[in-house]
């Protein structure tokens, strides 16, 4: 096998050099198999509780920031860009890529949980998420820790938000904009109108009633329909005894339609007549279709929930995700935002600079709540992981009617 | 294998027989594919669907493990849902095999005289194919909304119930099914039935066979290869459809079919081991008819 190599010491170096990039087309191969062998370990292993380590911050070399967010949530103009987002460009010289990620919790959380578990980067920097995930989150290590010094804005945070049961001190996680669940309904064609959950319950709508798919806010406002307060201690016999409520109104063929951001297509194309929705949507869906629709906070209690910045295991951009989430909290800033999405600045002063821009908004209580609007709406309690195991398999047993 | 039947007929070993290393190398990228996007995830399905949870784990934490009674649960749970996937499959099936074979024939041997026409029609059964199938089952699903102009229409002429509605019943979603595959049915149909020698046809009126027995005997027979295509490429697809089943889509609460719960199952309540689970049971099911229904319908020569 062994040739003498040739005599010539400019052949022979070629021959060698040669027989060197064999080898490392070989390694190279190896290395694919190799790789193959470990990805689909990986794919086998889905449990294992050793938390990842945060990546190393380059910010200060690279001075970009990417933000995930949900649909319809930042303020846009006509050509399709975000004068809030170009502000902070302007005024921080960050380069800040914008992208509308976020479609469902879920599907988020199943997109990018691989990675976040071996601390990978998961292609955004910063991303908004509903205080239930943001809490999965925190407990399975995938967060950063936040620098609040860094944020001297955050002295604006609503003094109701600055301490949550997942989040102690907010040491991961900064809300973005929240919303009421409560109930709506067709003024047209219900022009007595609704005042809590039960009536939802009425024969006269049969058929003709949609609940949310996101668990938190159906249950929510079923559970203090029926007395039980959700912010504090309860437990599996409060939420069976809602579960019965709604099996029975799904069995029943009272309630129909169980959905999560498309609920706004039934209420458009009549098929369904009331339901349990989200506020902000409700003021969007009035000024696009004319004014159908009215929204009320259940007599008995509505949701309240907010979506959070939170900065991924895995961001290299940890700074300037920071500086960006300061930007927000920025009164005037957020109230170019609030002004647009129509759902609840967290920043104290918002309602004071939303004057000057639109006095008709600075006065809606959908946006700006009065204390009484914000008494009687309540943030469903966090679940422990058992909890939210036990559930979501029984109120995803409704949705797939088993 | 029964997918034997899928490979190009009588390959009766005609080729050269040496074996050519040339051919081993060609056919190594084919391999290589299949291993890794294949065989790899198949074996990596297998064992997420043995898996057990971790004890105090986290929400969607699991190890390895092999945990037979993972399948045992999910035939328990959702019996329903499964048999209920097939029966919707079936039953689309039928209904799109009777809606194509008619127009299949028109396009195929009628039209032949008007060359124009017949091209006209076959863009006209893969037109929908331009637009997104997901925008199409929304749109049906507004077309067929409770205060859309076909529900009013029917109400008005009493011939549905005053408070009764189509969207979220199970009607609706053997309809969007139906809908949605219709072309895949009609196009192996229409490729087999363009070929058909009528002079065969008129072979069958000269020995006094009625037009129905000519049909039965002569037609059916002859396109048997493009009804088995159809059928495999309409029931497997839509066994697993979990699109217009879904809640968001022509579906309801009690219209889940496997995909649905598949999907709830690894996407909300993040229980991996039982969407695994559910993912193997359906494809064995539809492994057996298939194979079932291949060797009964005796296409290993047809195809």
């Amino acid at each position: 096998m062994a040739k003498p190599l040739p005599e010539d010491p400019f052949i022979r170096d070629l021959v060698v050099r040669a027989q060197r990039a064999q080898l490392s087309r070989r390694s190279v191969l190896k290395g694919a198999g190799v790789s193959a062998a470990a990805l689909s370990l990986a794919a086998c292993s889905t449990g294992g509780s050793a938390k990842p380590k945060a990546a190393k911050d380059i910010s200060d070399t690279d001075k970009t920031v990417r933000w995930d967010n949900w649909a319809l949530y930042l303020d846009v103009d006509d050509d399709g860009n975000y004068p809030s987002l170009q502000g902070f460009e302007k005024q921080t010289g960050i380069k800040a890529t914008y992208t509308e990620a976020v479609d469902d919790n879920d599907t988020y959380y199943g997109k990018v949980k691989d990675q976040l578990k071996l601390g990978q980067d998961i292609g955004c920097d910063t991303v908004c998420l509903t205080d239930w995930m943001v809490a999965r989150w925190i407990r399975f290590g995938y967060t950063q820790e936040l620098d609040h010094s860094a944020m001297p804005n955050l002295k604006n945070l609503t003094p109701a938000l600055q301490d949550v049961d997942f989040d102690p001190g907010r040491k991961m996680s900064v809300p973005w904009q929240g919303g009421f669940a409560g109930i709506a309904w067709n003024k047209d064609q219900i022009p007595g109108g609704l005042t809590s959950v039960s009536d939802l319950w009425d024969p006269s709508l049969k058929g003709r009633v949609g609940v949310l798919s996101e668990m938190r806010d159906t249950m929510g406002c079923i559970m203090q329909d029926l007395g039980t307060q959700i912010d504090k201690k309860w437990g599996d016999a409060e939420f069976t005894a809602a579960i019965d409520v709604l099996q029975k109104q799904v069995t029943d063929g009272q309630i129909r339609n169980i959905k999560g951001n498309s609920y706004k297509e039934d209420l458009v194309n009549g098929d369904t007549l009331a339901a349990i929705v989200w506020s902000g949507d409700i003021t969007q869906l009035n000024a696009e279709n004319g004014e159908h629709w009215e929204f009320a906070v259940p007599s008995k209690g509505g949701t309240l929930w907010n979506d959070n910045f939170l900065i991924p295991i895995g961001s290299e951009h940890k700074k300037n995700a920071e500086a960006l989430i300061n930007y927000y909290y920025d009164p005037e800033v957020a109230a170019m935002v609030a002004a647009w999405v129509n759902y609840i600045p967290p920043v104290v002063g918002t309602k004071e600079a939303m004057m000057a821009i639109d006095p008709d908004l600075a006065n809606n209580q959908l946006i700006f709540p009065s204390d009484a609007t914000l008494e009687n709406t309540h943030v469903f309690r966090t679940l422990t992981a058992a909890e939210e195991q036990k559930y979501g398999t029984q109120f995803q047993a409704i949705l797939l009617g088993a | 294998m029964a997918f034997g039947a899928f490979a190009t007929g009588v390959a009766r070993e005609q080729g050269p027989r040496r074996k050519s290393r040339i051919a081993l190398l060609l056919l190594l990228p084919g391999i290589l594919y299949l291993m890794l996007f294949f065989l790899v995830p198949l074996i990596s399905l297998v064992l997420t669907s043995l898996q057990e949870p971790i004890p105090n784990g986290d929400i969607g934490e699991y190890q390895t493990a092999f945990r037979w009674e993972n399948y045992a649960d999910v035939i328990g749970t959702y019996g329903e849902h499964i048999l209920r996937s097939f029966i919707y499959a079936i039953l689309a099936t039928i209904f799109a095999l009777l809606f194509s074979y008619p127009l299949a024939y028109f396009i195929g041997v009628k039209a032949r005289r008007w060359p124009l026409v017949q091209n006209l029609l076959l863009v006209l059964v893969i037109a929908p194919f331009f637009i997104s199938f997901l925008l199409r089952t929304l749109a049906w699903k507004s077309i067929l909304s409770d205060e859309g102009f076909v529900i009013s229409g029917l109400k008005a002429l009493s011939l549905m119930a005053p408070d009764a509605h189509f969207t979220g019943t199970a009607a609706s979603v053997i309809f969007g099914l139906t809908y949605n595959f219709i072309p895949f049915m009609t196009l192996p149909l229409y490729s087999t039935l363009e070929r058909l020698d009528t002079r065969l046809l008129e072979a069958g009126g000269d020995l006094y066979a009625n037009p129905a027995k000519t049909f039965f005997r002569v037609t059916i027979p002859l396109s048997m290869s493009g009804i088995v295509s159809g059928v495999l490429l309409t029931f497997i697809p839509a066994a697993g459809d979990y699109i217009n089943a879904s809640r968001n889509f022509l579906g309801g609460s009690g219209t889940a079919m496997i995909g649905n719960v598949i999907e709830s199952n690894f996407l909300v309540t993040l229980n991996y081991p039982a969407a695994a689970a559910l993912s193997i049971i359906l494809m064995a099911v539809i492994l057996v008819m298939v194979t079932a229904y291949v060797k009964r319908s005796g296409t290993e020569d047809l195809l």
